[in-house]
């Protein structure tokens, strides 16, 4: 093993620069959201924007630190960094303090600490080094299983917390397991039931109780029928085109099925189990008419900050919907609208052409990988910025509920940046050494 | 399929949903969207700065109404619902508002706009909101604002004021600018210069936060307007003879109209019994309106102007002096006093102009105007009365009767001089002759006049033959007198006709059989007549006209006081101490003050 003292000749600077940006104009909006309309005090070390920028600090310290330590660390002590995640998701489940209902944080004096976000790279470490073990593929049932429990113990616990985002999102490292050799059918099962979850919420106004799939909407079944029929008729051209295909088509077919049956049955029971504010949500987005005048408000002010932006905004410092609080959690996970509003559309569609460079990049950087344990780490980097991506966004935007997740690198506050900046870091100093390591 | 291949796989579904976000921010921000409307419609308040109403003064710059600061209970829903819902019990016992009221009010509010805040008390008066502005921070949602409130201190004229009070349907339909939860003159002078008094509102926009709170100016305030002051209005009242008047006629019911004759400027309107405007006004007008329209005595009816009365008596000078001009008596014409038809009072037998009028002898003017209304001139009498009365109605409404005197007084009624139409119309034409109609000649039967004319009558007698039209204005916001408002009315009578009947009143008041000596005023001549009207079985009411003094008259006055009895006994003295207070500015008949203020005539129970 040779020792890299060119360092910063390897490193991905595509990366480093496109982070750079995101962290600074995060940083602006952030400032822009919190400090009313029209004066920051830069200096003010109290304030959101201040603190965040002590934040950014530690957080270029840390990545300098992360690029000078070997590799071989991260890949060796992955085991140790899951257990003591783990201990800490447990840990919060008990002596956390209670915030907006969930108990996802640890109170330190006058800083928070929020445990799942270090989670995210460690579980992506140990998958990585789970999967990098034998010969790299996802063949038996037995690494399928150990992966799924990698992902599933801290999906688990942030679930009790409950924080359902952070959940979504260590299930979304689903795509580097489809990456390693997880059937394709998981996907398009996954699919399936999602539309048909959403048609049955749709045209969920009327219920039917039936006795083995529990409460279920009347319309809702109709739907599950016709996408079955739908399904059975697209699988059965290639079917009579190539035989051999039989197989797997009525796998995926049944599978599909029966996903759907489960998700949108577990969906209808869930929402019934649901506070009624989190069941509003849902019913909101469908865009079916809650009596609640403010079941919709968060997703309605989210809206107007972003659609008032028009096409090159408001400017800086000038958005009174999120600087006024019309809009909730705006220098966390709304932050995207201070974007929408103050910068319009030129501004956002930029953002979203920085976040999709960043992830194809990424995606590149896996791809380049000779070492199966990097390429595997790089999916999962990749998984995880793209459902925070997807899921903040989609929230913001009106297209998904609201879940609170932060939107990499521009969300407020020091645990998620952390959280980030190593992910991201660890996967550039793994790439820096992919010609001087052979595994 | 190469697993390497999945790369593209997933970088497609990266692809795909980039493109959907980019196509939804597509549609939000450059859609035909109406999220710009809302986000300025929630982010921007219009802040309305009412303009201080003109205040209203009298002739000398004392006040009658001004503007005193109150305050408007606002509650915003949302805020109270975010804060975790508003403790309704202890804030109705706060504000001391019936709690069913107020969860009716915050109701209401609820239905209007959620993040809008909506009154849900207004007018509070100053001490009673001092008494609990300390608390409302208890109760998440509820604001208050200032707001001026207009306010009669006195508590006089209130019936020429007029009501100032919230815009209804109407008025914000009228395109005059009025918007919901404004105020605006409805009645009296309040109404009439309405366009005067009101000033221009201002408008500031401001951006506000999720509290509503105002944050900062709207584009630095490049939108904004500053109100502008409502101007004066200074009347024509002498507030000092206004409040005396008024206190002479508590506990009576009847009006005192008193003039400057030489300007035609009304002094004072005394309509009794009356009320305050603030009485009307705030929380409870609803509840004080009601009770005064149950009270039998009338509180808001406006006798000055609004009361057409039988002038009685008084109504004897006109038919002198339009006799005197017509040349049917000279001033020592003698008639004899044939009771047959009408009664008369005191012993007189032959009497010449100035007794009758002294003696106000009823047979002397039933057959004055008997000598003006059926001469003979034509074949019948029924003919020969009705060509008669056709001559004689005009020369009357010369003198303002049954006419609405320049229109300068608004609600004032015309009263009526009856005409050969309104006979023809009761008995048929042809049917009717002066034997008929002859109550009109002592001024009963169908004359009918309010105590504003008979105040310009006795103007009319002060100048010897003419009237300015009587006005309340005297400046506009320091312009002066709105145009047009004094224009000079001549009667048409020679002014030597007036000699002898100046004669008479002065006699009337100053000679021992007169009947109004009870109008003297120690120093000053005073001319009157006094009047007393027959009203059915009940008491009789007590009427007196006067001017005084005899030379360069300064103040020309009306008294009618309901159902009190004569008019020498109870309304010339009125007339007396009202000409006192008004040329000597003080009493020194106390003794007279004294009865009048003792006086009380309570509504006939009939």
């Amino acid at each position: 093993m040779r020792r890299s003292h060119s360092i910063g000749q390897r490193i991905d600077w595509i990366t480093v620069l496109m982070v750079g940006i995101m962290m600074i104009l995060g940083w602006l909006n952030v400032a822009s959201a919190t400090s009313g309309a029209s004066s920051v005090d830069w200096l003010d070390w109290g304030s959101k924007q201040g603190k965040q920028l002590i934040w950014l600090v530690i957080c270029g310290i840390l990545a300098m630190v992360i690029l000078n330590i070997e590799g071989e660390f991260f890949i060796r002590t992955s085991i140790l960094h899951y257990i003591i995640n783990v201990v800490l998701l447990l840990a919060v489940l008990v002596i956390g303090k209670k915030v907006g209902g969930a108990r996802s944080w640890f109170g330190l004096g006058s800083i928070s600490i929020q445990p799942s976000e270090f989670a995210k790279p460690a579980t992506a470490l140990l998958l990585a080094w789970l999967l990098s073990r034998g010969d790299g593929k996802l063949r038996s049932m037995k690494t399928l299983l150990q992966s799924i429990a990698v992902m599933g113990i801290p999906a688990a616990l942030t679930l009790l917390q409950p924080d359902a985002g952070t959940t979504l999102v260590f299930g979304g490292l689903i795509f580097a397991l489809y990456r390693e050799g997880l059937s394709g059918n998981v996907l398009i099962a996954g699919f399936c039931a999602l539309l048909v979850t959403i048609a049955s919420i749709l045209t969920g106004a009327s219920v039917m109780s039936h006795p083995w799939i529990g409460s279920q909407s009347a319309i809702g079944l109709l739907w599950i029928i016709l996408t079955a029929i739908g399904l059975v008729i697209w699988q059965l051209i290639p079917n009579m085109v190539v035989p051999r295909n039989r197989r797997r088509v009525k796998n995926t077919t049944w599978i599909s099925l029966v996903a759907a049956l489960l998700l949108s049955s577990g969906v209808h029971t869930g929402l019934e189990q649901l506070p009624r504010h989190q069941r509003e949500r849902v019913q909101v987005l469908f865009g079916i008419d809650v009596s609640n005048p403010d079941a919709d408000y968060n997703i309605r002010h989210a809206k107007a900050a972003i659609g008032s932006g028009g096409l090159s905004g408001k400017g800086f410092l000038s958005g009174p919907m999120t600087a006024y609080g019309f809009v909730p959690e705006q220098e966390t996970a709304f932050i995207f609208c201070t974007v929408g509003e103050e910068w319009g559309f030129l501004g956002s569609a930029f953002v979203i052409l920085l976040f999709t460079a960043l992830l194809l990049r990424i995606l590149a950087l896996a791809e380049r990988q000779r070492s199966d344990f990097t390429r595997i780490y790089a999916y999962g980097v990749v998984s995880i910025l793209f459902m925070h991506y997807l899921i903040n966004i989609a929230m913001v935007l009106g297209l998904a509920p609201v879940i609170g997740i932060p939107l990499p690198f521009f969300s407020a506050g020091g645990s998620s940046l952390m959280g980030f900046t190593l992910l991201v870091f660890i996967l550039l100093r793994l790439d820096a050494e992919r010609f001087s390591v052979l595994r | 399929m190469n697993l390497q291949e999945r790369q593209w796989v997933i970088g497609g579904i990266i692809l795909l949903m980039s493109l959907i976000f980019i196509g939804r921010l597509f549609q939000l921000q450059l859609g035909p969207s109406s999220w710009k409307d809302y986000a300025a419609r929630i982010t921007e308040e219009r802040e309305i700065i009412d303009p201080a109403r003109g205040m209203i003064l009298d002739r000398n710059g004392q006040v009658l109404l001004t503007n005193i600061p109150s305050y408007d209970l606002l509650f915003t829903p949302r805020q109270a619902r975010l804060a975790g819902g508003l403790d309704t019990l202890a804030l109705s016992q706060t504000i001391r508002l019936d709690s069913s009221k107020l969860i009716q009010a915050l109701a209401k509010a609820d239905a209007y706009a959620s993040y809008r805040p909506s009154p849900i008390l207004k007018q509070i008066p100053n001490e009673e909101y001092a008494q609990f502005s300390g608390e409302l921070w208890r109760f998440p949602g509820v604001q208050s604002k200032r707001r001026s409130i207009r306010t009669n201190s006195g508590g006089h004229a209130s019936h020429l004021l007029g009501e100032y009070r919230e815009t209804d349907r109407e008025d914000l339909d009228s395109g005059q600018g009025y918007h919901l939860g404004d105020y605006k003159g409805k009645s009296g002078l309040e109404l009439q210069w309405e366009k005067r008094l009101r000033g221009k509102r201002g408008i500031k926009y401001h951006l506000v936060d999720v509290r509503n709170d105002y944050r900062e100016p709207l584009s630095n305030g490049q939108f904004d307007s500053l109100p502008i002051h409502g101007e004066h209005v200074t009347t024509t009242l002498d507030l000092d003879l206004q409040a005396y008047g008024e206190r002479l006629m508590e506990n009576k019911r009847g009006a005192i109209v008193a003039m400057d004759p030489q300007t035609g400027e009304v002094l004072a309107l005394v309509s009794a019994p009356s009320y305050s405007t603030d009485f009307l006004s705030g929380k409870n007008r609803g509840t004080h309106y009601a009770e005064l329209l149950k009270d039998p005595a009338k509180p808001l009816f406006n006798r000055t102007m609004r009361a057409t009365y039988r002038p009685g008596s008084i109504f004897k000078m006109i038919q002198g002096l339009i006799a005197l001009d017509e040349g049917v008596i000279s001033p020592n014409s003698r008639i004899f006093c044939n009771r047959d038809i009408l009664g008369c009072h005191g012993s007189h037998s032959m009497d010449n102009l100035e007794e009758a009028i002294v003696h106000s002898c009823n047979p002397y003017f039933h057959e004055v105007m008997k000598r003006m209304v059926q001469p003979g001139d034509s074949e019948t009498i029924f003919q020969d009365a009705s060509d008669g009365l056709a001559r004689w109605s005009p020369r009357i409404k010369q003198f303002g009767l049954g006419t609405d005197l320049g229109g300068h007084l608004s609600g004032l009624r015309s009263g009526s001089v009856p005409d050969t139409a309104i006979y023809n119309r009761m008995y048929g034409s042809k049917r009717w002759a002066y034997s008929t109609i002859y109550s009109i000649s002592i001024g009963e039967g169908e004359l009918l006049t309010t105590p504003v004319h008979m105040a310009n009558l006795a103007s009319i007698m002060a100048n010897r033959g003419w009237f300015i039209t009587p006005h309340t204005v005297l400046d506009i916001g320091g312009n002066g007198k709105p145009e047009a408002l004094d224009s000079l009315v001549e009667t048409g009578v020679t002014p030597s006709a007036f000699l002898p009947i100046i004669q008479a009143m002065q006699a009337v008041v100053e000679s021992p059989q007169g009947t109004g000596t009870k109008a003297r005023v120690p120093g000053i001549t005073v001319c009157g007549k006094t009047g007393t009207v027959q009203d059915g079985d009940r008491e009789t009411h007590a009427v007196f006209m006067a001017f005084a003094p005899k030379d360069n008259p300064r103040i020309a006055l009306s008294v009618y006081v309901e159902n009190a009895g004569s008019g020498g006994d109870w309304a010339a003295p009125i007339a007396s101490l009202m000409i006192e207070q008004y040329l000597k500015g003080s009493i020194a008949q106390t003794e007279k003050e004294q009865l009048i203020l003792q006086a009380t005539y309570p509504f006939p129970e009939h």
